[in-house]
């Protein structure tokens, strides 16, 4: 359990030293979306009823909470390559369960930090919608899986340019794609069922759907508990692999 | 203690460690003692479990690291060949971490602080950023927090490198106190002079092999306990005798000049191997401290040393 918070303090004490910068990097990319898409070009169009930009915001926290907790990687990996920091956890009479839980989480402060400036940009934009327990639930099940893997693949990668090109191959196109700036449903078929692959795009529908005040369908969460548990237990698994 | 049977370390077809075997018993300065890429640091991240082994097998303190891993990790402190300090953070939440890490209770914790930032002279410097420290102050960080958790097992990975002289004496200097107090330490170097000075025994380690294990008096007796230099043709060229007699007759043959000096353990390096444990730049402090007292200093043109005797 100390290990688990000794790792976790960590990255909340250098989250503390960084912290205007960070928010203020969090608020940049929603805040273009919003301006550039949801109120200069999606101005008049609408969806199911509701405005885009009320459409907008939900993807823009599913999306937000997915890149956040996946920086984490980003942080673990100049730890890693750079600092050498990652080498003290390893030499420490600490579990696996302990280095992966303490990024995790440290990955899912930052999503929630994230998910709250989105909150307040909504309201700056005067977009108003449900903030209840089931899209905290779905934004912090969704974080939990992308802050796993990140985890996985900051141990799997050999060079901090490997895990920038596996952004670029995975977490931009999900974030394009995963129902957060469109509805999936307007794509074929095919289309969809392929992007019922992505974990976001499942993340995406249950945070939209509890924003809008619906009734959220069980099967989402139930996907992304799956996800996070995979995602967890690969994490688990690779720690050991960057031993060497 | 530290006891290693037939390890082994392989990366891909690269043999880094070609069956070490070793016994260090408890309160002693064990140095390992070869050149770039003979396979120190990967001994060193094996026992510390930053690295996994190919074959054999270790303990400290009768635990064996692979079967018993967070207990031998509980025996031992590292100190890395780089710095691996978290520059965002402060002195003190550095040595904070790692207490955390070993599970040492929040008052252990901070009174340990304490107490080794005033035993490494940097009492003042808790609430200092890492980042605006120099590499000497880094260094004297690390083996703080490396002591912190009271380990009965030091390891130094090339503790001084990079280190101007004044500061490397100062760490020395440290080490000692350290194993004065009965903590065994694990040293690789391949300062000669380091591995003189502060080693009980020495291993050389040539390419993933130990070639000789003995007390760095006993190594350098092994060779001669005099030696003439001089240069030739074919680059600077060494010899060694019983006595500073017949090591004198010998140079006072040779007409090109030649430098008498007491034998040191890169004597007894190269006698084995044939290698050279130093770099020519490595060569040049130890000779400028250490035995070549009777001779005036020139460089020749290869960047090599030669000496003229007097």
């Amino acid at each position: 359990m100390q290990g688990f918070i000794a790792v976790y303090l960590r990255e909340m004490r250098i989250l503390k030293r960084r912290f205007w910068r960070q928010l203020a990097g969090m608020a940049v990319s929603p805040l273009l979306y919003l301006i550039a898409l949801g109120y200069a070009m999606g101005g008049a169009a609408r969806f199911d009823g509701r405005s885009y930009l009320e459409f907008l915001i939900p993807g823009l926290i599913a999306m937000s909470s997915m890149t956040q907790s996946f920086g984490i990687a980003t942080d673990i990996n100049v730890a890693r390559f750079y600092w050498y920091i990652f080498e003290e956890f390893q030499a420490a009479p600490i579990g696996n369960v302990a280095y992966v839980a303490g990024e995790v989480l440290a990955g899912m402060t930052r999503a929630l930090m994230a998910i709250a400036v989105i909150l307040v940009l909504s309201l700056l934009f005067g977009v108003r919608l449900h903030y209840g327990p089931w899209l905290w639930l779905a934004a912090l099940l969704n974080s939990f899986a992308f802050a796993a893997l990140a985890v996985a693949l900051a141990m799997l990668v050999k060079s901090h340019a490997d895990q920038s090109m596996l952004t670029s191959f995975v977490i931009t196109p999900m974030a394009f794609l995963g129902g957060t700036f469109f509805p999936v449903e307007r794509l074929p078929q095919w289309a969809q069922k392929m992007l019922a692959v992505l974990p976001l795009t499942h993340a995406s529908e249950a945070i939209r759907g509890a924003a809008f005040g619906e009734t959220p369908g069980v099967w989402p969460y139930l996907i992304l508990v799956a996800v996070g548990v995979a995602f967890f237990v690969l994490a688990l698994g690779t720690v050991n692999q960057a031993r060497d | 203690m530290i006891r290693i049977e037939n390890l082994r370390k392989t990366y891909g077809k690269i043999q880094a460690l070609c069956g070490i075997d070793l016994h260090v018993p408890a309160g002693e300065l064990f140095a390992y003692l070869g050149p770039n890429g003979a396979g120190k640091t990967t001994s060193i991240r094996i026992l510390t479990g930053l690295t996994r082994l190919s074959a054999g097998a270790a303990a400290l303190n009768g635990h064996d690291i692979a079967a018993q891993s967070t207990a031998a990790k509980r025996q031992c402190g590292l100190v890395p060949q780089h710095v691996n300090l978290d520059s965002e953070l402060t002195v003190g939440e550095n040595l904070d971490l790692h207490g955390r890490l070993f599970g040492m209770p929040a008052a252990t914790r901070r009174q340990r602080i304490a107490e080794l930032l005033a035993y490494v002279e940097l009492g003042d410097r808790v609430h200092s950023l890492v980042k605006q420290l120099s590499g000497g102050l880094k260094r004297r960080v690390m083996i703080a927090r490396a002591l912190l958790h009271n380990p009965r097992i030091l390891f130094l990975d090339e503790p001084t490198v990079g280190l101007d002289p004044a500061i490397r004496r100062r760490i020395w200097s440290l080490i000692k106190q350290i194993q004065q107090q009965g903590t065994t330490i694990f040293l690789t170097t391949h300062y000669i002079e380091e591995a003189e000075f502060l080693a009980d025994r020495v291993a050389f380690l040539d390419s993933g092999r130990i070639v000789a294990v003995d007390s760095p008096t006993a190594l350098m007796a092994g060779v001669g306990h005099w030696a003439v230099d001089w240069v030739s043709d074919a680059g600077l060229q060494s010899a060694y005798f019983p006595s500073r007699e017949a090591a004198q007759a010998a140079g006072a043959a040779r007409h090109n000049g030649f430098t008498l000096r007491r034998v040191n353990l890169e004597d007894a390096f190269l006698t084995l191997t044939g290698k050279k444990v130093a770099t020519d730049a490595n060569a040049q402090t130890v000779h400028g401290q250490g035995h070549g007292a009777h001779a005036a200093a020139t460089r020749n043109p290869t960047g090599g040393q030669a000496k003229k005797g007097h």
